[in-house]
């Protein structure tokens, strides 16, 4: 049912290593900026939930980078799909959708990984060294199957790459910044909590960021994000037969 | 008779447009089959169907007796594309275009090593294995597409517009592939709407209009229903045809006639017109 995948992923794999040393590049920037604005000048003397909000924002930008380079992924199927036209040799061959899905939500999972390898690599540099133990890189791996799998589903779904942006503008850039990554989600009002449950984000944040201090998670925030999988899984899988029309 | 490739009442509408209205045919093992017609004849859209690109509304495809709906990923697995537009990964290498087709395809490693090599002599460019695909000329583009579709040892290989935006020197060498391809035993279904590449590479052309097949034959039989010379002629600034069995009838026809007339052969063109009223480009 998934024979086929490794073509999938193995693409992405060479694209990725083709252009590695500018991703790396691509990926430092941002967190580091965050990591100097909020992390080290704005936040000096800052204690959040007993640490110092440079160890707060660590975890938050992890998580966050799970889910951008995770969903990244879509931009990367629509430069195939509208501009080299790729999409059309996958769906020739004698592969299956899911198999499709496979490859893809794995190479978005795969650039996650090494993005947030970037982060923590910069948290060292600040001297922040965290407990990484497996829950930390469970959440992690989770959120970012979530969202690459959520990423497959909507590339099919949009027709040009401004829709894309436009995807990103409205679901990620919000979710990145109200997810529990900058801030504590509890110093929100608890109507704003409540909406903010809701995001797959805010839970990933919860975890990642328990585990990274040494404290055990709360299981529902891997249940719901376990969860979630699935159904974003299988709305990728429809949404890849879907454009085939 | 097995038919590698056989279609029934496709049927396909884009709104209120038809692209297609009920194609049948049927293509023997070996031959080339060509699509012969204007742009938006539906040559693009019955290739799309056959290679599962777009689903029909309605009718049947096999090949090698699999179906599209029922095995499509065994049906998958019978046939190479070549598309009209480039559809290689630019940013990766020739090798590595073609790899990457090899495992969709389910090969070997060794395999794939083994038929790149082959691939590569066979359409002249072994030097540039390692050359990224953003590098290669259109015409190195064009055959390196025909590689790809080759790699796997499909049955069938479907070329829509194969040699479209190529100068005539390269069109020539990519048909030469093309009859290669036919001698190897593989079946070809051509869409074109370039009168001598039909006539060249055709063992049969299907003449399609407005989404039907208005007749299919040998290239020489669907000329030869029309004559063997024709005479060109300006009438009222537009160039009109007349059609003779042999030259002498039409130097004859000439020396009664007054004004300035060409006289050439009868190509698929003329028998185009004849049957359709339209002309393919």
């Amino acid at each position: 049912m998934i024979r086929g995948w490794s073509a999938i992923y193995f693409r992405e794999m060479l694209i990725l290593r083709r252009r590695f040393f500018k991703l790396i590049s691509a990926w430092s920037v941002s967190p580091l900026l965050y990591l100097i604005a909020f992390g080290y000048a704005m936040g000096k003397g800052v204690v959040v939930q007993g640490h110092t909000y440079l160890e707060f924002l660590i975890p938050g930008l992890v998580a966050m980078t799970s889910m951008t380079q995770s969903f990244a992924i879509g931009s990367e199927i629509n430069i195939a799909r509208f501009y080299w036209h790729i999409f059309e040799e996958f769906q020739a061959a004698p592969i299956s959708n899911t198999a499709y899905v496979f490859g893809e939500v794995l190479a978005g999972m795969t650039r996650a990984l090494l993005a947030g390898c970037v982060i923590l690599v910069l948290g060292a540099l600040f001297g922040v060294v965290l407990s990484y133990n497996p829950l930390f890189w469970l959440a992690f791996l989770l959120n970012s199957l979530v969202f690459a799998a959520l990423a497959v589903g909507l590339a099919m779904l949009i027709k040009s790459h401004a829709d894309q942006a436009m995807m990103t503008s409205f679901v990620i850039t919000p979710m990145a910044f109200l997810g529990g990554t900058f801030f504590p989600v509890e110093h929100l009002p608890e109507w704003a909590q409540k909406i903010l449950w809701f995001l797959p984000l805010t839970h990933a944040s919860d975890a990642i960021r328990a585990s990274a201090f040494g404290v055990m998670p709360e299981a529902g925030n891997y249940l719901i994000l376990a969860g979630l999988a699935p159904l974003f899984i299988v709305f990728a899988v429809i949404s890849v037969n879907k454009a085939r029309n | 008779m097995t038919y590698m490739i056989e279609v029934a009442n496709l049927q396909k509408k884009f709104n209120s447009h038809t692209a297609l209205a009920g194609v049948s045919f049927r293509v023997e093992p070996g031959e080339i089959y060509s699509y012969l017609g204007p742009n938006g004849a539906g040559k693009t859209t019955t290739i799309r169907i056959l290679t599962g690109l777009t689903r029909s509304d309605d009718g049947i495809a096999r090949l090698n007796g699999y179906s599209i709906n029922d095995n499509p990923l065994e049906y998958k697995a019978q046939f190479g594309l070549v598309p009209q537009h480039t559809n290689l990964d630019a940013d990766l290498s020739v090798q590595e275009n073609l790899v990457i087709h090899g495992w969709l395809y389910g090969m070997a490693r060794q395999e794939i090593k083994l038929r790149i090599d082959e691939l590569l002599d066979y359409i002249g460019l072994i030097d540039r294995r390692k050359t990224l695909v953003k590098r290669l000329s259109g015409g190195q583009k064009r055959r390196l597409l025909i590689a790809r579709a080759l790699l796997h040892r499909p049955k069938v290989l479907f070329l829509d517009e194969p040699s479209v935006g190529l100068d005539p020197a390269i069109r020539r060498s990519l048909w030469g592939v093309i009859k290669k391809v036919k001698g190897e035993g593989a079946t070809v279904f051509l869409t074109t709407h370039y009168i001598e590449e039909a006539e060249f590479l055709a063992d049969r052309v299907a003449f399609l209009d407005a989404g039907s097949i208005v007749t299919e034959d040998k290239p020489a039989h669907l000329m030869s229903q029309i004559g063997e010379w024709a005479i060109d002629t300006l009438q009222s600034k537009h160039i009109r045809s007349f059609y003779f069995q042999t030259r002498l009838e039409a130097e004859k026809w000439a020396s009664v006639h007054e004004g300035e007339f060409t006289l050439r052969r009868v190509n698929l063109e003329d028998a185009f017109l004849a049957k359709t009223g339209k002309k393919v480009g």
